[in-house]
């Protein structure tokens, strides 16, 4: 369970996150939906202590984030985080990109490692892909690289910023079938995105954000069919 | 000038010795740029510790061996720290000396490559469970390696090449070394010399086919 007590968050005088108050339980899907600059990206990175808070609390599993005793990289196994840019890792292979972290981090054994790589990469329909440098594969298939990449260190849960948004249309499919197919497997998960249909699909609960302040937060049905907040309403007029 | 009678036999029955020379002169290059590498990658990590002092420390460093002569670095390793008290053999400070001037230049190179090294690619790291240390060992470190690699060969054909410098603090088992005490004795000086410059050019066409070799290998993608 992922629990954020009135988070505040600032860079220098300017404050990102203006208390923010949310719980995700386990198994839940929640999709963050707002205006570029709303603080969405920042919730995702302070959640696995990529960034420092200022004031508040966030605990995972009951782990304090931000304590000064908390051990971060031990922390961020069971948080899988996945980038709008995906980060492959141009100087190994595609399995070579996937084995690593299990190996150094969890010291798994190299055979090993390379069999979650292979069962990770098949699972995203890359298995065909191993041997290959990230340089040859489209923007879509690294992106779901970097999805096994993360899902090979076994993660509780699955943050995921945009994932989509760097992608060209064609290949944006491909990734949400992947997001769908995690989701419809129990995953704990929050998905920043700009896909209205996707969040409809897949969310139990949908929350906007609008300038560091979370304005709405309910099932898609609900958020999407009758918003509330004016700022929502807007926002909703502006994509359709 | 044209009273001067080539005797190329005679420095030619001196091939063997100026060839152990250049064993010595490899040696010295080769065991300088690996210390090299290392220190100049130490220097790095101080350089982005953002620690003052140790980024002092680096920084210092690399100024010196960049903008004095390479010459006065050798002389300082052994005349200098002779004063101080420690006596270097002139292998030893001729190899000191080297290594100072490959680290320096390696770090500042390194440091030039880091920037081409998005943050993203150490966070991603992170991101993963990695500690810093590891992000920089398993994901920087080998992309700085390949940007660098091509100065990184340079360096080693320059290591090469200042180790003729020995002379000045009495080395006298490298290739250099080896020729000058042979002119002494011969005064086939042309000759002996030419040799000499055929064989560091040899020697440094060996390494960039080396260093090509090896790139082929190392960096697929
Ligand atoms: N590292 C940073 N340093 C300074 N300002 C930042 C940094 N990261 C984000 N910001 C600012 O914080 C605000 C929220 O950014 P972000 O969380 O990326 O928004 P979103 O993901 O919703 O588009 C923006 O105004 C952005 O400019
Ligand atoms: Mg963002």
């Amino acid at each position: 369970m992922i629990e954020i007590e009135n988070v505040r968050k600032s860079f220098g005088p300017l404050e990102v996150l203006k208390g923010i108050d949310l719980t995700v339980a386990n198994g839940e899907v929640l999709t963050v939906i707002g205006g570029s600059g709303s603080g969405k990206s920042t919730l995702l990175t302070c959640i696995n202590g990529l960034e420092p808070i200022q004031a508040g609390k966030i605990t995972v599993d009951g782990t304090e984030v931000h304590a000064r005793s908390t051990d971060l990289n031990k922390l961020r196994q069971k948080i899988g985080i996945v980038f709008q840019q995906w980060n492959a890792f141009p100087h190994l292979t595609v399995q070579e990109n996937v084995m690593l972290a299990p190996r150094k981090v969890k010291g798994i054994p190299k055979a090993e490692a390379a069999e979650i790589a292979v069962k990770q990469l098949s699972h995203v329909g890359l298995g065909d892909k191993l041997d290959v440098y990230p340089s040859r594969l489209s923007g879509g298939q690294q992106q779901r690289m970097a999805i096994a990449r993360a899902l090979a260190m076994s993660p509780d849960y699955m943050l995921f910023d945009e994932v989509t948004s760097a992608l060209d249309p064609q290949l944006v499919g491909e990734v949400l079938d992947t997001l769908r197919l995690l989701a419809s497997e129990g995953m704990t998960m929050i998905c920043v995105t700009h896909e209205m249909k996707f969040a409809r699909e897949v969310s139990d609960r949908v929350a906007f954000f609008h300038q560091g302040v979370m304005a709405e937060i309910a099932p898609p049905d609900e958020l999407f069919g009758a918003p509330k907040d004016p700022n929502l309403q807007q926002f909703l007029a502006a994509t359709h | 000038m044209f009273n001067y009678r080539f005797q190329w036999k005679q420095a030619y029955a001196k091939l063997p010795e100026m060839l152990d020379g250049a064993i010595t002169t490899m040696q010295v290059a080769i065991l300088s740029m690996v210390i090299g590498i290392l220190l100049a990658i130490l220097l790095t990590l101080f350089r982005r510790s953002g620690n003052r002092i140790l980024g002092g420390f680096a920084t210092t460093w690399v100024e010196i061996a960049r903008n004095t002569p390479a010459l006065f670095q050798i002389y300082m390793a052994h005349f200098g720290l002779a004063g101080l008290g420690l006596h270097l053999s002139p292998y030893q400070s001729l190899l000191l000396g080297i290594t100072f001037n490959n680290a320096g230049y390696l770090a500042e190179n390194f440091r030039g490559a880091l920037k081409a090294i998005p943050d993203t690619q150490p966070r991603a790291g992170r991101s993963l469970g990695m500690s810093d240390l590891q992000a920089f060992r398993f994901i920087v470190l080998p992309q700085m390696i390949r940007i660098s690699f091509p100065t990184i060969t340079n360096q080693m054909v320059w290591a090469v090449l200042m180790t003729s410098l020995g002379v000045t603090v009495g080395m006298n088992s490298d290739l250099y070394g080896v020729t000058q005490d042979l002119n002494a004795l011969t005064f086939r000086t042309f000759e002996l010399f030419a040799m000499a410059a055929v064989i560091f050019y040899v020697i440094v066409k060996i390494i960039q086919a080396g260093a090509w070799l090896i790139s082929r290998r190392l960096f697929r993608y």
